[in-house]
């Protein structure tokens, strides 16, 4: 939730059977999320105001941005700036939030993607996006395989 | 999936996935002004959404906002027609080359 009050645009809720900490890592690891978001890996230390990078295979930024909340394995926030055009580019960071939440053999996880400009690029490029990448992720923990893209 | 179906098998609770499709994150208070039913039968089709997964909530201040979740639609949708489409993209994909093939050995 935006500490401004603003309402969030995207709130996203899946379970999966897993445990936090496999999806944790799922989300944090970028040989895992090559797997399922679309061949891009996720790079960062993790620690509060540390950097985060989301590369393509050509070692491209798809987006980048910097660690707001890294409670392991409930809260993970950071900034989200996509790189993909100059149009993207221009435009301020919005903020993305995974919650998990365990609840007996499964972990609830809520997305929520917020603090877009109006008219934002971002979120015309990301609206469709999320429900196919949580699927994939979703697919991967619960049967080895990711859906194709 | 079961509850996916049933929630969906009532018109009062697609009327309140439209209003949610049409403006994401509304009060209760927000979701009655534009529908023709009483405070409780909202309140009540909103639990069923929400146990189907077809609604989450937020909290915002002392504010709970309704969102549209998409997450179990997206699975039906990749359960039963995610295939096809890939079958429609590569029967595209089988003309063109097909095509070009053809055009190659005029």
């Amino acid at each position: 939730m935006s500490d401004n009050g603003e309402k969030p645009k995207f709130v996203y809720v899946s379970y999966i059977a897993t445990t936090p900490e496999e999806l944790w890592r799922a989300l944090t690891d970028g040989e895992f999320t090559r797997r399922y978001w679309g061949g891009r890996r996720i790079q960062s230390d993790w620690n509060v105001g540390s950097p985060v990078k989301h590369l393509r295979e050509d070692g491209g930024i798809d987006w980048q941005g910097e660690v707001l909340k890294s409670e392991r394995p409930r809260l993970l926030s950071y900034t989200f700036h996509m790189q993909i055009s100059e149009q993207h580019r221009r435009e301020r960071a919005s903020r993305l939030t995974f919650e998990l939440q365990p609840m007996d053999s499964t972990v609830k996880v809520i997305l929520t993607h917020e603090e877009f400009e109006s008219q934002s690029p971002t979120f015309e490029t990301t609206q469709h996006g999320w429900p196919a990448i949580m699927s994939s992720l979703k697919s991967l923990l619960e049967t080895g395989s990711p859906l194709p893209f | 999936m079961d509850e996916v179906f049933k929630a969906l098998a009532d018109p009062s609770r697609r009327k309140l996935l439209d209003q949610l499709h049409t403006s994401n994150g509304q009060t209760l208070s927000e979701l009655c002004e534009h529908l023709d039913m009483t405070r409780q039968a909202v309140t009540k089709h909103l639990v069923i959404l929400e146990e189907a997964n077809l609604v989450a909530t937020v909290w915002r201040g002392r504010e709970k906002l309704h969102y549209l979740n998409p997450m179990p639609l997206h699975e039906i949708y990749e359960r039963w027609i995610g295939k096809y489409e890939r079958y429609r993209l590569r029967a595209l994909s089988d003309l063109k080359k097909g095509l070009e093939e053809k055009n190659h050995e005029r």
